[in-house]
């Protein structure tokens, strides 16, 4: 059970970077993309936050030299510039060389078009090539295209904001149990007024910099961005004598089966999901070495994840830090993108500063790190948890076993 | 590996499938160009006052979880995976059209909240308490076997012993206007026994949940193996023979040696080709069947495939309705199914007799 999957490649698009070198920079020099929404026309545009990709569409577009016919949101736009770095950096040249597969993560896929069309689409027979491209799945139909993926095991995973890391956990146990000898893995979402609506009425978007685990903290800054990792067996590892960037060690899914959208107080399900993480891997919690933390800088989630994170870890918390003030909340590609950012800080030896913090908070003593820390790195722990009570956990690690 | 079984299901159609007692006894003809799941009796499954903040794709869900649940003996189980290709239509349309309608004023959280892909999933681990594994799957025709797939890798390598899948895909009014405009759906009703026939664009859409228990463990209740499956995101017509070989090869199968052949043929005339092309080479001397016409489809409508697949297993009869060709079984031991939508995400799927 505790022998690691290979990464041998990863992409992404953020509001702090349109590729790894961008984001990393970001990271370290402390660059957060959160601004006024520029991109779309909503009424809440001066009480809100977010985490906006610069690229416009056409500026995608252009990027992926697709014909004006073409049919895809903003979502399919922005994975498939993210998995195409992925497959780049892994060194892909034959995508069917070996039994490549996609697992892709969306929790709005083609909204952005349907909100915009929706009424004009019966009048309109222009508009009416999106209809089709509205639900989830296509947007990673269109990624597997462009990455050549055919004939092959395709899926996406949509249980909100935990769906990348759900992702990357399926591709592991595809390519554990031989299904698969590669898999892409990761998520998109893209900024959609649907979103911005569906969280203003849950009254958790901050009118300010999101700030994680902070005692005052007023809520999430929604963000839009893609990310992928590309997965590969040993086999195919040592055949192709492929450098590897990190291994998937550990995963683990929980409910918290408490209620549709708020986490339990004490954090059943974020605790369960990493002790789950833990025995995959055959780790102790001694073993882990930072903690990349969900942390959205809701009042509840971080008040939850701080409780289950002591739960697991007790007297000896590990470095931890929220990157989301960076970014904004991903949604569905936040576990991917916060892979790509455990991968780096794996690279590199750092733990990246969870920022905006300043007053701590009083249900508990733990802190998140401010500042960026070198220090040598094994493991990292990264946490993603999501409505319908979905709490995930992937743990990374330099070694394979 | 361990052997993986269906253990019970549990249903919500357009057809007679809730209950046991009239269970496919009489197939109900359509003539419409969508059909609704029939209603059952909610107030037996679900509190009423809850039962009225749930749309029709949770509330189907539900019930047809709670039989699967009910007939396997199980008060909860190690995980729950859900697939679903729309997702939850009907209350992502109502927030929407309030976004559109009011600019963006006066919304109310409830269809936000309830829009979400994992809402049954996370509304079943609520309803059973199960802090298991839950995963929702949404990719297109492919969302079912997806769930099916994952809960058999899981059972095959022993890391759970009882996992609820289920497919679940609801209709809504505005979706129905758009698919007709793009003619998804046919523009003018037919009748079920017709359907095949029609020869125009787009199908007959439907809704409905079908949920299963899956187990490595075989108990009285057991009504069939999964014996195997393969997904496909793409697969040219020339392509599909000759992968359901191959496929079959994989489990020492010979076309020949499969008792029936469960197709998901929607009436699309620009798409049932895919069906045609196995019904009319391979397996042209094989028992066959089809589902659609009766139920409508939808991205999961291969979930049906599979509650008849059961149901003929267990029961060693099939619905005469259903049958498209006139040769007849003499016994159902290995049923294959071929499902795919408008020619994209195929999938075979293998259940034996246990």
């Amino acid at each position: 059970m505790s022998q690691g999957i290979a990464i041998t490649g990863m992409g992404i698009i953020s509001a702090i970077g349109n590729n790894v070198a961008e984001n990393y920079n970001a990271l370290v020099t402390e660059n957060i993309g959160i601004t006024r929404v520029s991109k779309i026309d909503t009424i809440h545009k001066n009480d809100i936050m977010v985490g906006e990709i610069a690229y416009t569409n056409q500026e995608l577009e252009t990027l992926l030299k697709l014909p004006p016919e073409n049919n895809y949101s903003r979502t399919a736009f922005l994975g498939a510039i993210a998995a195409k770095e992925a497959i780049k950096h892994a060194g892909i040249t034959d995508i069917s060389a070996y039994k490549t597969g996609l697992i892709s993560a969306t929790s709005v896929g083609g909204m952005d078009m349907t909100e915009k069309y929706y009424y004009q689409y019966l009048e309109d027979t222009s508009t009416q090539k999106y209809i089709a491209g509205h639900h989830a799945g296509d947007s990673t139909q269109k990624i597997a295209e462009q990455l050549g993926i055919q004939e092959s095991l395709v899926t996406t995973i949509s249980t909100a904001c935990s769906s990348a890391a759900n992702a990357i956990m399926l591709g592991a146990r595809l390519i554990k149990a031989g299904k698969l000898d590669r898999v892409v893995v990761g998520g998109s979402d893209c900024m959609s007024k649907f979103t911005i609506n569906g969280f203003k009425t849950l009254m958790i978007l901050s009118d300010t910099y999101n700030t994680p685990f902070d005692d005052n903290r007023k809520g999430l800054n929604l963000g839009e961005a893609a990310a992928y990792l590309v997965l590969e067996s040993d086999a195919v590892v040592k055949a192709e004598n492929k450098p590897v960037l990190a291994y998937v060690k550990g995963y683990g899914n929980a409910n918290d089966a408490f209620h549709q959208t708020a986490s339990s107080e004490n954090g059943d399900g974020a605790t369960l999901a990493m002790e789950k993480a833990l025995e995959v891997a055959n780790y102790k919690p001694k073993d882990i070495d930072y903690i990349n933390a969900h942390g959205t800088a809701t009042g509840n989630n971080d008040l939850s994840e701080g409780r289950a994170i002591i739960r697991v870890f007790g007297d000896n918390i590990p470095e931890f830090s929220s990157t989301k003030a960076y970014t904004g909340h991903t949604l569905a590609a936040a576990g991917a993108i916060e892979a790509v950012y455990a991968v780096l800080a794996l690279q590199n030896n750092v733990i990246f500063p969870n920022l905006n913090f300043h007053t701590q908070m009083q249900e508990f003593s733990i802190t998140p790190e401010i500042s960026l820390k070198e220090k040598p790195l094994k493991t990292v722990m990264s946490n993603s948890f999501g409505f319908g009570g979905n709490c995930s956990t992937i743990i990374f690690s330099k070694e394979a076993k | 590996m361990k052997n993986v079984y269906i253990n019970s299901v549990g249903s919500v159609s357009s057809q007679n499938t809730t209950d046991d007692a009239d269970f496919l006894k009489e197939i109900i003809s359509y003539n419409d160009t969508t059909i609704p799941a029939l209603n059952p009796n909610y107030k037996d499954f679900i509190p009423p006052a809850a039962a009225r903040r749930m749309a029709k794709g949770i509330k189907m869900s539900i019930v047809a979880s709670k039989i699967a649940l009910q007939k396997a003996n199980l008060e909860t189980v190690d995980a729950i995976i859900t697939g679903t290709g729309m997702g939850c239509l009907h209350d992502s349309e109502k927030f929407l059209s309030a976004i559109i309608d009011n600019n963006e004023e006066y919304l109310t959280p409830t269809p936000f909240i309830q829009s979400t892909h994992n809402t049954v999933g996370g509304q079943i681990a609520l309803e059973i308490q199960c802090k298991g594994y839950n995963f929702t799957y949404v990719h297109g025709s492919n969302s079912f076997e997806s769930a099916l797939l994952d809960a058999k890798m899981q059972l095959e390598l022993d890391e759970a012993t009882n996992i609820l899948i289920g497919g679940v895909d609801e209709l809504a009014a505005h979706t129905i206007l758009l698919n007709k405009a793009i003619h998804h759906i046919k523009e003018t009703p037919v009748e079920s026994s017709k359907v095949l026939n029609s020869n125009t664009k787009g199908a007959i859409y439907g809704e409905g949940a079908n949920f299963f228990v899956l187990s490595n463990k075989k108990q009285d209740s057991s009504l069939a193996i999964v014996a195997d499956l393969q997904t496909f995101n793409t697969l040219p017509i020339q392509s599909v023979a000759e992968k359901a070989r191959e496929f079959l090869l994989a489990n020492n199968l010979h076309p020949s040696e499969i008792d029936a052949l469960i197709l998901g043929n929607n009436g699309d005339v620009e798409f049932d080709t895919f069906y045609n092309h196995l019904a009319t080479t391979d397996f042209q001397n094989v028992q066959q069947f089809v589902y659609k016409p009766w139920i409508g489809e939808f991205n999961t409508a291969s979930s049906f495939g599979v509650l008849l697949a059961t149901n003929i297993l267990k029961t060693q009869s099939a619905p005469k309705a259903f049958q498209m060709n006139n040769i007849v079984s003499s016994q159902y031991k290995t049923i294959l199914l071929y499902n795919q939508y408008r020619g994209e995400n195929h999938s075979f799927t293998l259940l034996r007799q246990c």
